[in-house]
């Protein structure tokens, strides 16, 4: 089910805002607090409820890891470097809880630069694989294309 | 100029039993609008209700003493320093808001009750004015960059919604109440202009405090202490406990911790936390 903010909890920090991969955590005009503006359009990917400093974000898991009535909360501690899970089911039973690392390499290192890798040959654009690439990210048909070479410009800020 | 009370030579034009009147009745107007407001939201009843069905899932009792070193943990933490601010932007202009408005009301009752048509010592009236300007630099700041609406969403600074309604209000209070002080003090005719502009914005700050986020400087004390107290108890909200990484028991729990971190494992830094949430 689609996630939901503790208004209470919210301190209005943003992070939410930034990181939802779906555009829908913004901000309420009358609280100044974070919500979910369209809970369809809700990936539940769990982005929102793990970047809360405050854990102000809730969201019900799938059932398939939890039957109905149950509680999940992830408390992701990026400066210790582990995710931890508790998964609570109804009939007080089950009390999972879970912790395994984020990532083994300091934060910042090892981010991929796509730009030093070459791109592909001619025997490797017309071979089975790459002949049906969409013109738009060809790069041997006139460059890549970008807002500025179709004379295009991007409005700044949030709308919806 | 700053040193000379504003309220004095306002009282040989307006009598300084109505300048008191109009104070008592914005303290009745706050306190009123809290109670109103809390009745109309039923905040107090979901937090009581809240507090209830977190008993359930208590590991252990708190004492009395315990609670009250709690309450003053957080008096000392979370009030006295705005200690729940991750951001530190938005911790220090919040710090120059709150201490320069609990300044500038102290001064005014000072100045309007026990100094109502005579010059007050002058430090009393600095500390007013510096009350005053303390409230305009964190609240200018907070309006023009820390707003979440502005700065995660890119709002321009000029689009005003409901939510501002404190903020503006508060930001007017202050910066009229000033600017009609330092042209009372000059003689200037305009003053009468300003002392309106500044009656009226105080009349919205402490009038509007059933539509405005006013009654926070209330209600977040005793959420503080309630996050406080849910730790303390071990209910925690249902949030799962980290723990200490190195401790032997917890990497037997999770091998995968000493597999991939080692045995002691190093603080990794900060992440997605590194940069401010302006990526819009």
């Amino acid at each position: 089910m689609p996630t939901f903010v503790y208004m209470t909890r919210c301190d209005g920090c943003g992070h939410c805002v930034d990181i939802c991969p779906s555009d829908i955590m913004h901000i309420d005009k009358t609280y100044r607090r974070a919500y979910n503006i369209e809970p369809n359009m809700c990936w539940e990917c769990y982005s929102c409820v793990k970047a809360c400093p405050q854990h102000a974000i809730d969201v019900r898991g799938y059932a398939d890891f939890a039957p109905l009535g149950h509680s999940v909360r992830v408390d992701r501690d990026e400066e210790k470097g582990v995710i931890a899970w508790r998964i609570k089911f109804r009939n007080g039973k089950k009390d999972l809880n879970l912790l395994a690392p984020i990532t083994t390499k300091p934060w910042g290192s090892g981010i991929p630069q796509l730009k030093d890798v070459e791109g592909p040959s001619q025997e490797m654009r017309d071979s089975q694989l790459l002949y049906n690439e969409p013109k738009y990210i060809r790069f041997d048909d006139g460059g890549v294309h970008t807002l500025e070479s179709n004379g295009l410009t991007m409005k700044k800020g949030v709308y919806y | 100029m700053f040193t000379s009370n504003p309220f004095a030579e306002l009282s040989a034009s307006i009598s300084p039993e109505l300048i008191q009147g109009y104070v008592i009745l914005m303290f009745i107007l706050v306190v009123g609008g809290t109670i109103l407001d809390v009745i109309h939201k039923k905040s107090a009843k979901y937090f009581f209700e809240n507090a209830k069905k977190a008993e359930a899932s208590r590991e252990r009792e708190v004492g009395g003493g315990e609670k009250i070193g709690i309450a003053v943990k957080t008096i000392a933490e979370d009030v006295l320093t705005s200690g729940e601010f991750c951001n530190p932007r938005r911790r220090v202009s919040h710090l120059f808001t709150m201490y320069g408005f609990i300044l500038f009301v102290i001064t005014t009752v000072a100045l309007v009750f026990a100094y109502p048509n005579r010059e007050a010592p002058g430090i009393v009236a600095q500390l007013w004015h510096l009350g005053a300007l303390s409230v305009c630099f964190g609240g200018y700041w907070f309006w023009f960059f820390i707003r979440v609406d502005v700065a995660a969403e890119g709002n321009p600074w000029y689009r005003i919604v409901k939510a501002d309604l404190f903020i503006l209000s508060l930001l007017g209070t202050t910066t009229f109440g000033l600017i009609w002080s330092v042209l009372q003090a000059s003689g200037n005719g305009a003053s009468t202009l300003f002392l309106i502009l500044f009656i009226g914005a105080s009349l919205v700050l402490f009038g509007g405090v059933l539509w405005s986020k006013f009654a926070h400087m209330f209600f977040k004390p005793a959420a503080a202490f309630q996050k406080r107290m849910i730790k303390a108890d071990g209910s925690r909200e249902n949030l799962p406990e980290i723990g200490d990484l190195t401790d032997p028991e917890l990497q037997k729990k999770f091998p995968d911790i000493p597999q991939y971190m080692g045995a002691n494992p190093p603080n990794m830094g900060l992440g997605i936390k590194r940069e401010s949430p302006k990526h819009y």
